[in-house]
């Protein structure tokens, strides 16, 4: 399954659909890493408001990302968990411990560009 | 009430995204809230990938049931696997072999109103879980 990356600047924003198998998520990580490397990117945005369940494979898929992008020397930001899904995640003790979240994609572009600016 | 088993064959990482799709589907023609619908909805993909992960190929079954004063959902998930030797273990947070896995069971049994497990070891597990509408 393709997921839709956009390039925004220094950030990519990266659009989790519903309904992903394991594989999928794998694929996700995979080509997504890809991306930053290819775009030197120093933020990532990944968007799951689609998602309607996050089970273990998908939580611990979700935050590998992020720790393994916080290597690559940029971060990344989940926004758009959605409140039942939330509920879920922390009722199954995953919980994306120290993995930035927002609310949605502009307080994600937002908390970027806040992070960055300091940097500069 | 819907009538009738809706069986998943559970063989492969689709298989427990079909199954949990039509975990929620159920819970939703049965008037569960979108967060208990939900809870369904990963309960069934947690116990659908232990299946997977332990025994490759099993099965999950979902029916609507009809307790004293209030409707319900029960999952079975069943397959012929490795079974588990300790149950208590497997219970406890954080305890996986599998090396994927390890918040499964815990979190399964907050999620529902109901946990049961049968397992033997070399015969294979069957975890039966409801939950009842609000």
């Amino acid at each position: 399954m393709e997921v839709p990356i956009l390039k925004q600047g220094e950030f990519l924003i990266a659009t989790f659909q519903a309904d992903l198998s394991d594989a999928d998520l794998e694929n996700l990580r995979r080509g997504l890493v890809q991306q930053v490397v290819r775009f030197r990117s120093r933020g990532v945005i990944v968007d799951v408001t689609a998602m309607d369940v996050m089970d273990s494979f998908a939580s611990r898929t979700l935050r590998e990302i992020a720790l393994i992008i916080r290597l690559r020397g940029a971060d990344t930001v989940i926004v758009g968990i959605q409140p039942e899904v939330a509920f879920a995640m922390v009722q199954l003790g995953m919980t994306l411990e120290g993995v930035a979240t927002a609310l949605d994609l502009e307080e994600g572009l937002a908390y970027l560009i806040e992070k960055f600016k300091n940097i500069d | 009430m819907p009538a009738g088993k809706i069986h998943v064959a559970i063989n492969s990482d689709q298989d427990i995204v079909l199954a949990r799709q039509k975990g929620r589907a159920l819970a939703a023609e049965l008037g569960f809230s979108a967060v208990d619908a939900t809870f369904v909805a990963t309960a069934i993909s947690e116990l659908a990938r232990n299946i997977v992960a332990y025994a490759r190929r099993g099965e999950i079954t979902l029916q609507a049931v009809r307790g004293s004063s209030r409707q319900g959902i029960v999952v079975v998930a069943s397959d012929e696997g490795p079974g588990i030797s300790d149950i208590g273990q497997a219970l406890r947070d954080g305890f996986s072999t599998s090396g994927s896995l390890g918040l499964g069971l815990p979190g399964v049994r907050r999620l529902m109103d109901e946990f049961e497990i049968d397992s033997r070891p070399g015969r294979g597990t069957t975890v039966t879980v409801k939950k009842w509408r609000q």
